[in-house]
């Protein structure tokens, strides 16, 4: 089908964004990399009065690098990230899932910003920014402010951003020494979305895990931390009854209901066959 | 508020002043108003790769960028990427090898191995599948594309060595 009737502005500068959307008020829809706000035009399924296109505002596609950490700037498209030396270097566990997202073509268009602020419960990006600590700056009427990403994801399609708000990118932590990261997904096909899948990051030191944030995706209305897991590989060796009490942990861990691609059922399943292969990967890592 | 945008473009090299819908789709854009009827509209919802062109040198679905995007870009279409001698090797392996029957996921088929075998990747059948995933053929079971792909792709090997 064809995109709905709808009125289209430029936002040249991010002040110039938040105008607009002040103006247009709820009806306005920010339009960045569009890989699935215009699907979702075209099967009508958004029809929002007034489209402010934010792809001019150059700024907000900038990978940042400093002492604090990492900025992907919201208008980073994947492919940028997927190729970028600083993020392989300093977010390998940013760069591993890059390739696992969509297929070329949709990553040469979408953005890093989009799929955060979409908040699809499938995606990779949120599921890696809750791992990493990363925070979201976020720009409104009233100035900027900035939300952990724990606390970003609030649900299917549902973040903190407010109406009326532009979020600006992520700040990642520097790379701590010795924290290795790991990212699994299982689909059906390359570049689908996942059945379940999961991002990683903890400190690895003679063989043991601690600190270890083990967030899971396409489980529940948001990326999940497997509080449980992380409990029962914490400081002990990554042996066989390690990981099978981590496994067991995933029971409390998580409940993650079935969509069009796995069954409740099946996905329980999955969770614990990735996080085998995860920790067994830990397990095996040499360098640490 | 206007409904109507104009925009100025190259597409295939040649300079485009238009004035269009600013709903308009890119794919419909070329089709409709340009009569480059090469790129293909398929499941209008950036699934099945037939639109697949390439806009400042990057391959994307132009059912999912609007026209109105396009403004200051360089579009090419599979009628300019043809012209342009740049797949010959592909076009002629695509024949050998029967890799198309209805011909229409070809356009996008094209510009995505094109992108595979202009980075220099080599002949290895997966990473082909892997880069063409986003591409459905419906007549071909695939089996041939991916011929057609890893022997312009080993052909490469031979001019420069890959990546």
């Amino acid at each position: 089908m064809k995109a709905p009737s709808f009125s289209y502005e430029r936002a040249e500068s991010v002040a110039n964004a938040i105008e607009l959307l002040a103006r247009h008020g709820p009806d306005a829809q920010i339009l960045a990399g569009g890989q699935s706000l215009m699907p979702m035009l075209n099967f009508r399924v958004a029809r929002p009065a007034v489209l402010v296109d934010i792809n001019p505002i150059a700024d907000l596609a900038a990978i940042r690098v400093d002492k604090k950490g990492v900025f992907i700037g919201a208008l980073a498209r994947h492919a940028d990230i997927e190729h970028s030396g600083e993020v392989a270097e300093q977010l390998p566990l940013v760069a591993a899932a890059m390739p696992q997202i969509a297929h070329p073509a949709i990553r040469n268009r979408g953005t890093f910003g989009g799929s955060c602020a979409l908040g699809d419960p499938a995606a990779e990006l949120p599921a890696c920014c809750v791992a990493l600590g990363a925070e979201f700056r976020i720009a409104g009427p009233k100035g900027e402010r900035s939300v952990p990403a724990a606390k970003f994801f609030a649900g299917v399609y549902t973040t903190a951003l407010e109406p009326g708000e532009l979020l600006l990118g992520a700040q990642f932590p520097a790379r701590q020494p010795g924290y290795v990261s790991r990212f699994l997904e299982l689909t059906r096909r390359h570049g689908d979305y996942a059945m379940v899948g999961a991002a990683a990051h903890g400190r690895l030191d003679k063989g043991r895990l601690s600190d270890l944030k083990f967030v899971y995706f396409a489980v529940g209305d948001r990326p999940i931390m497997a509080m449980g897991l992380a409990r029962a590989v914490e400081g002990k060796p990554l042996d066989a009854a390690t990981i099978d009490a981590a496994v067991a942990a995933l029971k409390d861990d998580l409940d993650p209901p079935g969509d069009l691609h796995a069954s409740s059922v099946l996905k329980r399943h999955l969770a614990g066959v990735i996080a085998r292969r995860m920790l067994n990967e830990y397990a095996t890592h040499k360098g640490a | 508020m206007p409904e109507r945008i104009g925009i100025t473009l190259k597409v295939n090299g040649e300079e485009v002043r238009q004035e269009v819908p600013v709903r308009l789709n890119l794919a419909d854009f070329l089709r409709q108003e340009l009569a480059l009827t090469g790129t293909h509209v398929g499941c209008e919802h950036g699934v099945c790769g037939a639109c697949t062109l390439r806009v400042n040198g990057r391959i994307v679905r132009s059912c999912l960028m609007l026209a109105a995007q396009a403004d200051g870009c360089d579009v090419q279409t599979i009628e300019g990427l043809a012209a342009s001698g740049e797949i010959a090797a592909l076009q002629n392996a695509f024949i050998e090898h029967n890799a198309l029957q209805c011909g229409y996921c070809t356009p996008g088929m094209l510009f995505a191995a094109a992108d595979y075998v202009a980075a220099r990747r080599p002949p290895n059948r997966e990473a082909v599948r892997e880069h063409l995933s986003g591409n459905y053929c419906r007549c071909t079971g695939y089996q041939s594309i991916v011929d057609a792909v890893c022997e312009v792709a080993a052909q490469d090997a031979t001019k420069g060595g890959h990546k």
